[in-house]
């Protein structure tokens, strides 16, 4: 055989656990899932049996139930107000711990600590004790104020927020650290150069950091909306495994019900594709740091040379060519 | 006098070079602020756990206990079932999480280093399978695994993630292929002049450089397998008792331990006890944690999760 040959086997080998597992635990259940979606599902002691009952299920779980639209809004409301919070939070806080400060390993430590400890049972047992809400914040004054004198649809959005700001504090621990490790790659000599030529410091802000941050917003954001659908903060979630060992609803209840919240699922990260991800000019440090990029690959620099100036200069060359 | 007011003006508003005093109070302030939000609930529970009865009844005392009680603790650590639990949890998450570490690393590697047929697709349907929602797959899961007699067992959660669809495998699967990618390939031709197959290759030279994405994955498979309770409730029934799980019913389990009669009313549930028992299951994970804190964060900065 050909070394050729061999190579291309040996990749196959080397992927072949993932390519057996995504047969069997992965596109079997999930055409199943499919199936039960169609028919009423029954166990019985030597297997289960299914009845098609065509789209009965998917008209239940949409007119007939009342939970599912019931739980509708507070999903969406997750989708629309914690989703761009975290993200803006986590930018925040990424800034601020960019900056030249004191004890940032500490700070760092705790912002990532509850990315450890979350977890369903965790959450639901400080949910109980009124411990993620900062209640003695609804006695000040602002609370009250946003609560009687803005119009109803803003309130709510704003005290949502000021209800669960712990939980969207504890979901921006990876994001935070993401949009970090971005912003410790940016050329500090770009916010020198700035610096000198009279820039203040919200102008660095818009027009070096977040441009810097913009290729990182849609991954964030992808990975923030699959983190809160599949969270137990998410009442759809508790919904489906509930109603997957009752009596009257079932697993073809359950499965459609999966259906459209998967369905939900993809259009709201497509919504955020098109706000966030489309469109990505290329801007100049992107170029810069691509050049650099394929400079190293190509080998005719070798990273540990690469020193601001040298590559300072570098860009210069390639903007104006 | 008008020297000294100015140097005292830029110590407090700054010049472009140093931070003026303000701006610093300012940033602390808003640093220290945050992390007060972000301890809070900790903070909640290590006071709410300390607190007998009367405490908690008593609306005067809101964060220092009259009196610390550590019955509460002793209760709890009797409902979670001790030691003998913490065990159960150590050894099937240690195991799950090596075997999804080693198989992710394998996978990335083949997809990172190799061309062959069919790899588009391969990395198409990877992406896809991140954003699916485990519940789609949920359900014929469990019965395919009630038809092999394996519900109430560890294989459910085992077997998938030895094959590469455990929780978040996807993610896993490109944290390394994407520092595999990444590494450079004039090492690979070394070895490979020096006669090493392609086993060898992988094993000695690309998966000894990897530690920072190995220590990544292998801390959050880890960390997000102990946390699940949504899939491992389920699989593991009543017969497999983690931590979390037992938390899950720990109402439930306290009924049974320490039944109420008419004398005992203090025995009752309350808070305290409950947040006893979030922190005792908080607290493996917290010892973990400060002890690789450091390195896990270094790694993920290295490990180039954020595409460079």
């Amino acid at each position: 055989m050909k070394r050729n040959t061999v190579s291309k086997l040996t990749g196959l080998l080397f992927v072949l656990p993932w390519i057996v597992g995504f047969l069997f635990f992965t596109l079997y259940p999930f055409m199943e899932t499919v199936k039960y979606a169609f028919n009423t599902v029954r166990f019985l002691p030597v297997g289960i049996a299914m009845d098609y009952v065509g789209l009965d299920n998917f008209v239940s779980v949409l007119f007939k139930d009342p939970d599912f639209l019931l739980q509708l809004p507070v999903f969406l409301m997750q989708m629309a107000c914690l989703v761009p919070m975290v993200l803006v939070f986590s930018i925040m806080l990424a800034v601020l711990l960019n900056a030249k400060i004191k004890m940032r390993r500490v700070f760092r430590a705790i912002f990532f600590l509850p990315v450890i400890i979350i977890s369903g049972s965790v959450l639901e047992n400080l949910q109980i004790n009124d411990a993620v809400s900062l209640s003695g914040m609804r006695t000040f004054f602002i609370y009250v104020f946003i609560q009687e004198y803005l119009p109803g649809f803003l309130s709510r959005v704003i005290l949502y927020i000021f209800d669960n700001v712990v939980i969207l504090l504890w979901f921006s621990g990876v994001q935070i650290l993401i949009f970090l490790s971005g912003l410790q790659k940016v050329d500090r000599a770009i916010y020198d150069a700035a610096d000198v030529d009279g820039a203040s410091g919200w102008q660095k802000f818009w027009k070096i950091t977040i441009p810097t941050l913009k290729p990182f917003l849609f991954l964030n954001a992808m990975y923030t909306i699959v983190d809160i659908a599949n969270s137990s903060i998410n009442p759809i979630i508790g919904f489906i495994r509930q109603a997957m060992f009752q009596l009257l609803r079932g697993f073809g209840f359950a499965a459609s019900l999966t259906w459209l919240y998967f369905g939900l699922i993809v259009v709201v990260v497509l919504i955020y594709y098109l706000l966030l991800g489309r469109g990505e000019k290329e801007t100049k440090i992107n170029r810069k740091r691509r050049r650099k990029k394929d400079k190293v690959r190509r080998g005719f620099l070798r990273p540990a040379l690469i020193s601001s100036g040298s590559l300072a200069k570098n860009a210069k060359g390639g903007t104006a060519v | 006098m008008s020297g000294m007011g100015k140097n005292a003006v830029r110590l407090l508003i700054g010049s472009q070079e140093r931070r003026g005093l303000l701006a610093s109070i300012v940033l602390y302030l808003t640093l220290a602020g945050v992390s007060f939000v972000f301890l809070y609930p900790i903070l909640f529970i290590i006071s709410g756990s300390a607190k007998d009865i009367y405490d908690l009844s008593n609306p005067l005392v809101r964060w220092v206990p009259t009196k610390i009680t550590f019955d509460n603790y002793v209760k709890a650590y009797n409902v979670l079932g001790g030691f003998r639990t913490l065990g159960v949890s150590l050894a099937v998450m240690l195991s799950t999480a090596l075997a999804q570490t080693a198989v992710s690393a394998l996978v990335g590697y083949g997809l990172a280093k190799y061309q062959f047929w069919g790899k588009p697709i391969f990395m198409g349907l990877l992406m896809v399978s991140f954003i699916l929602p485990p519940q789609t797959t949920f359900l014929s899961k469990y019965v395919l695994f009630n038809n092999f007699k394996m519900i109430g067992t560890v294989y459910p959660v085992l077997l998938p993630s030895l094959l590469g669809q455990g929780l978040k495998s996807a993610i896993f699967i490109l944290i390394f292929y994407q520092f595999f990618k990444m590494a450079p390939k004039s090492l690979d031709e070394a070895a490979f002049i020096d006669g090493a197959g392609h086993f060898t290759t992988f094993w000695r030279i690309n998966l000894a450089l990897a530690a920072p994405a190995i220590v990544v994955v292998f801390i959050f498979s880890f960390v997000w397998n102990w946390n699940d309770t949504y899939l491992t409730g389920t699989y593991f029934g009543t017969s497999v008792n983690t931590l979390p799980l037992m938390l899950e019913r720990f109402v439930e389990h306290f009924r049974k331990m320490y039944p109420t009669t008419a004398e005992n009313q203090l025995l009752r549930l309350n808070e305290g006890l409950r947040m006893a028992g979030t922190l005792l299951t908080i607290i493996p994970l917290v010892i973990i944690y400060v002890l690789v804190e450091r390195r896990l964060i270094e790694s993920i900065d290295r490990a180039g999760i954020t595409g460079e």
